[in-house]
């Protein structure tokens, strides 16, 4: 094993796939604010009722020496089934869902309308002065968006995370044959 | 099962702990635990010792784990009781000990409501666990509890907490048996034969290589030192070891360099400084060993066993990573280094023996004792007068201690030559911990000789266990180096704050005879270097409890001594060097 480099930062898509106990979640984001780590996007939700199990999608960055702790660490956590770095282990899909409150009249109104239609942002509440926009997709893809909506009357915004997977056949417990 | 053949929560927790092979529970009572203190009343099997404290209780069950390799039990009840446990959950937790901590709750209904002694026990327990739980539904007890037990013990040890609410350890609960596999958890034991076989590869063409093991060794049971023993020996590779690691290799033997690190010897440290090859057994480079990280071994390979991924390449890059259990690790590289047929290069190890053997002509523990009878007694002495004279006698001798410079000294200058017989708290530093650990060990080798080395201020933070003592007729023997200081701090503000020693006296200090007798104790004092093998003779020969309170040399500092973010070779070899310590950065000084 070649020893990890450890001057350059990198992101990664690390997905967790657990047990869903209470407290499980607790242990994950204590680890991280605990040994320093920094989350830039978080989600957890079940997604095999039958087994009982969650899945946790962290997007963090740092050297990869620190990457590779942070998966040893969440490895070690005893409700743990798998840790995937979908940034590492092949290509994966990312994406995520913005919602996005614009407040305005006039022509700055027309430009938002115009822009969310070219994002392919769709419109799911609007009053004569407000739009709420829903809009999914790459994570700097919400970034361009909503930073276009600035300057047109960006009032505010709920953002659900980062959502991953590995792309073909691989899934979080290994190939599907 | 039918309702009324089941049993009480209570009664279903302790038959779970007895089928763990539970024999000792360290506790202490309170409301919440009530139902389970019934239930001990009730029967036999489960001796429970009650301490004066519950840092004293996780204390004690990790003194009781380190000597025996079982898994230590603690019984605590809710909120204070919980919360008195957390140092010790947290020292278990940074030295790899096992111990399952049974905490009381209030029961389910009012937890989150501010309930009388109600303390979120699992949040405030979860970063000084291994593993915790909060059991909410009877079903799931005893099932919980031997999941506590397996993962307290497998793969690399550490504390679990079970919170037991009080209606679950009253309500009925259904038994089930122990297993000993779990859903998610699965530690990894076996290390891979191609990266043993890359690590003999590197360790056959070393020219000056350097075994460096540690507490990962005696948690792998003494078969695993046994092996490294072996390995050792059959290599003819030199070997150093951490302070937890002490004992897994005989202190005794020549290719032995005593511990290296912060406080460890010259030859230690200089041969990992020289290093071209350096493998790494069951240790986890620790900044009181690395130095400063930038020049820490810096021409050498590095090969490192250890049971836990996050240990390897934490803070130190390594060439070769073999991911198992020690025993198992050493056993493989044996047997692999037997059937690979290159032969190491016996003239560069030849050579590299001549230059430790030069680095150990320096000496570098010597001191001087002023032999006239009235003379002030050097601490190392005491500690080297102590080790002889239990040499002397027949009993098998397990040693604990406080923190601070006796227990530096102790690990310097007391030679181990088994596992298990050397308990101290080296991850945390928890001072107090010595004297219930040393309880602990005796509960478990009654026959045996146990020493907690103390200073004058550690041995005060749980001095109340002598109670304890007193109650299970423990002949623990409290050897205090009496230097009137917070030895360790006194040290570090001479030589990196002025000599402005800031709060670092221990003043109003009890007579530490008195006090062991009013704990009906035997209390010795020895003033000056003629009165030292009396009182440590008559301390061994006693079958009680004893605090022998020896006054030793309050200047008396600690070398060598590698200063904060200074390198191996950057050490202080004794008081002649302290200027150089002076010199230190602010970098340095940031450090702990
Ligand atoms: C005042 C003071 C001064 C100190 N000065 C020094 C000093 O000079 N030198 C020194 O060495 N220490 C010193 N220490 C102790 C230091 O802080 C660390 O506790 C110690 O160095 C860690 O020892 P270790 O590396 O053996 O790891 P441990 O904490 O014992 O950890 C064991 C390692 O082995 C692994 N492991 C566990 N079980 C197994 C298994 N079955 N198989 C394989 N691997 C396993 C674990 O995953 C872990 O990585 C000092 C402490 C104090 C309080
Ligand atoms: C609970 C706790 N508080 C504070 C410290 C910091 N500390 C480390 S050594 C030491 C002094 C110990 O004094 P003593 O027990 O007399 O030992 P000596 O160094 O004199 O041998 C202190 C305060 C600690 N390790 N643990
Ligand atoms: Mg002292």
């Amino acid at each position: 094993m070649p020893a990890p480099d450890n001057n350059h930062l990198r992101s990664a898509t690390i997905s967790v796939l657990v047990d869903n106990e209470s407290g499980v979640l607790a242990r994950v984001i204590g680890l991280f604010s605990g040994r320093g780590y920094n989350i830039d996007s978080l989600t957890v939700a079940p997604v095999d009722d039958a087994r009982g199990r969650s899945r946790i999608n962290v997007v963090t960055s740092g050297t990869e020496m620190v990457i590779e702790q942070i998966k040893a660490q969440l490895d070690r956590l005893v409700p743990v089934h798998r840790v995937a770095d979908l940034t590492r282990e092949g290509p994966h899909v990312a994406r995520e869902m913005a919602l996005v409150k614009v407040v305005g009249t006039g022509d700055g109104r027309v430009e938002a309308l115009r822009i969310a239609e070219t994002f392919r942002a769709r419109v799911v509440d609007t009053t004569i002065e407000s739009f709420v926009f829903e809009l999914t997709g790459a994570t700097e893809k919400l970034d361009a968006f909503i930073e276009l909506m600035r300057p047109l009357g960006l009032a505010e915004v709920s953002r659900t995370g980062v959502a991953a997977l590995a792309r073909g056949t691989r899934t979080i417990g290994g190939n599907v044959t | 099962m039918p309702a009324e053949t089941m049993q009480s929560g209570a009664e279903v927790l302790l038959r779970a702990l007895k089928d763990q092979g539970v024999d000792v529970v360290f506790g202490y009572p309170g409301g919440a635990v009530l139902p389970i203190y019934d239930a001990i009343f009730n029967q036999n099997a489960i001796r429970h010792i009650l301490v004066r404290h519950e840092q004293a209780a996780v204390h004690a069950a990790e003194g009781y784990a380190r000597s025996t390799g079982k898994v230590g039990v603690v019984l605590v009840t809710s909120g204070p009781g919980a919360t008195n446990a957390v140092t010790g959950l947290l020292d278990a937790l940074m030295d790899s000990i096992p111990v399952v901590c049974l905490t009381g709750q209030v029961p389910t209904h009012l937890i989150g409501n501010d309930a009388f002694q109600e303390a979120d026990t699992t949040g405030i327990t979860r970063p000084a666990t291994k593993h915790n739980y909060l059991v909410k539904r009877s079903d799931d007890l005893a099932r919980v509890v031997h999941e506590a037990f397996y993962i307290a013990r497998s793969g690399r040890p550490g504390p679990v907490v079970i919170d037991l609410p009080k209606d679950i350890l009253i309500g009925k609960a259904p038994y089930v048996a122990p297993v000993a596999t779990h859903r998610s958890y699965r530690p990894r034991t076996e290390p891979d034969p191609a990266q043993i076989g890359q690590a003999v590869a590197l360790l056959k063409g070393a020219k000056r290589p350097v075994i460096y093991t540690g507490g990962g060794v005696v948690n792998a049971g003494p078969a695993a030192a046994a092996a490294l023993t072996r390995f050792v020996r059959m290599t003819g590779f030199p070997c150093t070891s951490t302070l937890m690691g002490l004992g897994a290799f005989p202190a005794s033997d020549p290719q032995f360099l005593g511990m290296l690190g912060m406080h460890g010897t010259f030859e230690a440290n200089l041969a990992m400084h020289g290093a071209d090859v350096l493998l790494a057994v069951g240790a986890r480079f620790d900044d009181r060993v690395t130095g400063r990280l930038a020049a820490f071994c810096p021409g050498a390979k590095k090969i490192h066993i250890d049971i836990d991924p996050s240990s390897i390449n934490k803070t130190v890059p390594v060439d070769v990573a073999i991911i198992g259990d020690a025993g198992r690790a050493i056993a493989e590289l044996t047997a692999a280094w037997e059937a690979d047929a290159a032969t190491p290069d016996r003239a560069a190890l030849a050579e590299w023996w001549r230059q430790i053997d030069a680095w150990r002509a320096k000496q570098c523990l010597r001191f001087t004792q002023d032999m006239a009878p009235g003379a002030i007694i050097k601490p190392q002495y005491a500690i080297r007068r102590l080790h002889e004279l239990t040499r002397a006698q027949s009993k098998d001798t397990f040693i604990t201690t406080e923190v601070g410079q006796h227990q530096m000294w102790a690990a310097q200058h007391f030679g181990f030559e088994k596992p298990n017989r050397w308990m101290t708290s080296g991850g945390l530093g928890t001072m107090g911990y010595g004297l219930p650990a040393a309880m602990g060990v005796q509960l478990a080798h009654p026959d045996a000789l146990v020493i907690d080395i103390a200073g004058e201020a550690s041995i005060l933070m749980n001095i109340q266990e002598m109670g304890t003592l007193a109650q299970y007729r423990l002949p623990v023997k409290v050897f205090i180096l009496n230097n009137q200081y917070m030895g360790m701090i006194r040290q570090w503000q001479e030589l990196l704050h002025g000599s402005r020693y800031s709060e670092s006296y221990s003043n109003a200090l009890p007579d530490f005879v008195g006090l062991a007798e009013s704990f009906h104790a035997t209390g010795l004092r020895a003033e000056n270097v003629g009165q030292l093998d009396g009182v440590i003779e008559r301390m061994l020969a006693s079958d009680r409890a004893v605090i022998a309170d020896i006054a030793v040399d309050p200047a008396e500092n600690c070398f060598p001594m590698i200063p904060s973010g200074a390198a191996h070779n950057e050490m202080i070899l004794g008081p002649e060097h302290e200027d150089e310590a002076r010199g230190i950065t602010d970098e340095g000084l940031v450090l702990v």
